[in-house]
């Protein structure tokens, strides 16, 4: 029998995953990647406590959705962004974007 | 109709428009900036005089004057003592009066100006400057209360530091109004004081209210506040030991020495006394403070009157020792007595002024042994000055005549025999001196060519020598309601006739007159022998008693190595403070700024670590957390 538990111990796993990519990743390619880890783990717990919790209503849905849309629009601005850099630095690297750094 | 008083605000308007018109746009047009000063201060003068006949027809006495006012600033309340400064005119005999001296002598100046600033490449400004000053002088005159007045009082001490220094390429120039402006701050730091001590004590600076306040308790807690207000006066008239400045003074303009220096600016400290009359006259230490002064200044600047060679210094000292005069009157408890030379005083120091200055335009030199004979030439001038030099000596029946013996009266009155003495003896002084230089410059042997000075300046002489003759019986005892029954203090009383002092100053007078003929035209007596028989004496006189040479002493030795000290310490000790607070918090920021790496990853950590930390903390019961 799968439970509300089961679900969250995955989310979280996700997101640690998500968190550990996101943080420790010298790629900004690997870092979005990470990024997108994290949200999905949310968007397990925002389904699970729906499904668990709530069952006959679809608010958990319509946040999920949200996160998705918002998500989707977020890798696009990120990737121009990224290969506008690119472009201009020939590196995909964090440590190398420090132009506002004192 | 009370409409007039009410707007009496509007008097010094048209002189302060002047000023603005000619500084911003007049400017270049000489003979137009002229004209408009000299308009302004006829509308102002007409207006002073409606005043005057207002206060006679509507009955207004010392005892209920008029008084007009806004609140200008208004602070406080409920938990600090408020402070209510208000704008506000006081209209009562005695400003009507000075309203009249300031406005007439002033246009008589102004026009005198004409001639004798012709030509001069300030022309307008110079103009400006005056109207700038008449504008103070009235709102000092017109003040209800010392707040404002201290306002106008500063005001017209910059008036004088910008006039005094007109000629401000010339060094002595320049250095005398710095001496005047510092001079005068030191006066002007103990008036502030006494303002704000009286302030601090009853609550107000409002005359009237002050008045009414002080009546009802006076006593010795007032001597500090009365001595700072005092201090004043004592360096804006001149009195020892603040009267360094006002000989200096007569390196402006000649105009600029009749008006300012003479008959208006430094006739505000007696002004002053007179406005706040009820705060001195309780207090006998404080009176008999003001009268010796009075007495001491007479009698010191008469000394060195009689040895000076500079033709406007001559007169500046008999200023110093005229005003000595009439804070002498003050502190014997005369107001009418301090007041009646005041503006009689006004009027004939005024016009030897201008004589002098007269004489200065066409002879081009101000030793008076380099002129003589001028009689001859300047026929205007010399009657004028000869007018204004009877008057100054007190000889009967000319308006000094009349103010000098009724503050003679009232000494002798009030029984100061001591001051009574003193005064004698200056009038003897001022009688000598002063026809000393009548005898040197306008008659005896031609030394220098010279013409009769312009239109535009022998007929304010002539005016100011008619009111020179005439004012004085304004105060004389055979009128029925002169002078004192008009400006008094508490009561009114009338001038008795005194025979015996009248006679006795005429004679002292006369006396001077005769010694000064018998040294200067009949040579009966060689001055140089005697100078030289008491050679020391005489150096320490033509050096004024080396009071400058004291005060420099002072003021280079002493007062500069104060000052090095307290320089060293505001450089090393508190700057040192300062600079080294701001050097730690620099320092601090050097090795904190490192902790901002720009790297968002790093930022990232540390904010999920962050919330780990929290979360951790809120979970675990021991540390405060969710049981």
């Amino acid at each position: 029998m799968i439970t509300l538990n089961h679900y969250l111990v995955l989310a979280s796993l996700l997101f640690c995953i998500g968190l550990y990519c996101a943080i420790a990743k010298r790629n900004a390619i690997g870092i979005l990647m990470g990024i997108e880890l994290m949200l999905n783990a949310v968007n397990i717990n925002l389904i699970a406590f729906n499904r668990f919790l709530v069952p006959g209503e679809t608010t958990g849905h319509m946040f999920a959705i949200f996160v998705i849309v918002v998500a989707a629009a977020e890798v696009a601005v990120g990737l121009a962004i990224i290969i506008n850099i690119y472009r201009e630095k020939l590196s995909s690297a964090v440590e190398d974007f420090d132009w506002l750094k004192w | 109709m009370l409409k007039m008083l009410s707007n009496a605000w509007l008097i010094p308007i048209p002189p302060a428009v002047a000023f603005v018109l000619i500084v911003l746009v007049t400017k270049r047009f000489k003979l137009l900036s002229a004209l408009l000063a000299i308009f302004a201060i006829t509308l102002s003068f007409i207006y002073s005089i409606g005043i005057l006949l207002e206060v006679l027809s509507q009955g207004i006495t010392m005892n209920n004057p008029v008084e007009y006012s806004v609140n200008w600033l208004s602070l406080g309340g409920e938990t600090i003592r408020p402070l209510l400064i208000e704008a506000g005119v006081l209209i009562d005999p005695l400003t009507s009066v000075m309203l009249v001296v300031v406005t007439l002598v002033a246009l008589l100046v102004e026009i005198y100006s004409l001639g004798y600033m012709k030509g001069d490449p300030g022309f307008s400004v110079f103009f400006g400057y005056l109207s700038f000053f008449v504008m103070s002088m009235l709102g000092l005159v017109l003040a209800n209360n010392y707040f404002m007045m201290f306002i106008f009082w500063e005001l017209v001490g910059l008036c004088s530091y910008l006039l005094i220094g007109f000629y401000f390429h010339k060094h002595s120039a320049a250095k005398a109004s710095k001496k005047a402006f510092i001079t005068n701050r030191w006066g002007d730091f103990g008036f502030m004081l006494g303002i704000f001590s009286l302030f601090l004590i009853f609550g107000t600076f409002n005359f009237n209210d002050l008045a009414e306040a002080i009546g009802r308790q006076h006593g010795a807690f007032l001597i500090i506040p009365a001595l700072l207000v005092l201090a004043g006066p004592i360096a804006k008239s001149a009195q020892f030991p603040l009267h360094v400045w006002l000989p200096d003074a007569m390196e402006g303009p000649t105009p600029v020495s009749a008006l300012i220096h003479a008959a208006t600016m430094v006739a505000a400290g007696v002004y002053l006394i007179a406005r706040g009359y009820i705060l001195f006259t309780g207090l006998e230490a404080v009176s008999f403070a003001i009268a010796y002064i009075g007495g001491f200044t007479a009698l010191f600047a008469a000394i060195i009157a009689v040895v000076q060679f500079d033709i406007k210094r001559i007169i500046a000292f008999s200023t110093v020792s005229q005003l000595g005069y009439m804070v002498m009157a003050l502190g014997v408890g005369s107001l009418s007595a301090g007041i009646f030379h005041l503006t009689t005083h006004a009027f004939f120091k005024a016009l030897l002024f201008l004589a002098a200055g007269s004489v200065i335009h066409a002879a081009h030199t101000q030793n008076i042994f380099e002129m003589g004979g001028l009689s001859k030439s300047m026929k205007i001038t010399t009657w004028s000055f000869i007018v204004g030099a009877l008057s100054l000596s007190g000889i009967f029946p000319l308006a000094g005549f009349w103010s000098k013996d009724e503050i003679l009266l009232v000494t002798l009155e009030k029984g100061f025999t001591g001051l009574y003495i003193i005064g004698s003896l200056v009038a003897f002084l001022t009688a000598f001196y002063v026809f000393r230089l009548v005898f040197v410059v306008f008659f005896g042997k031609k030394k220098t060519r010279a013409y009769e000075s312009p239109l535009s300046m022998t007929v304010p002489l002539m005016v100011l020598a008619f009111l020179s003759i005439t004012s004085g019986f304004a105060g004389a005892p055979f009128v029925e309601k002169g002078f004192s029954s008009f400006i008094y203090f508490q009561e009114p009383h009338h001038v008795q006739v005194n025979f015996l002092i009248m006679i006795g100053s005429t004679v002292l007078a006369l006396g001077g007159i005769a010694l000064a003929w018998a040294v200067y035209v009949k040579k009966l007596i060689d001055p140089v022998l005697v100078t030289d028989r008491a050679r020391s004496l005489y150096v320490v006189v033509y050096n004024k008693f080396y009071i400058d040479e004291i005060y420099h002493w002072l003021f280079y030795r002493i007062m500069m190595n104060i000052g090095k000290a307290f320089n060293w310490n505001d450089r090393h000790v508190v700057d040192g403070i300062f600079d080294g607070i701001a050097g730690l918090t620099r320092a601090a920021g050097a090795k904190l700024r490192l902790v901002h790496t720009g790297n968002l990853q790093n930022y990232a950590l540390v904010i999920f670590a962050s919330v780990v930390i929290i979360v951790i903390w809120m979970a675990v019961p021991v540390l405060g957390g969710i049981q």
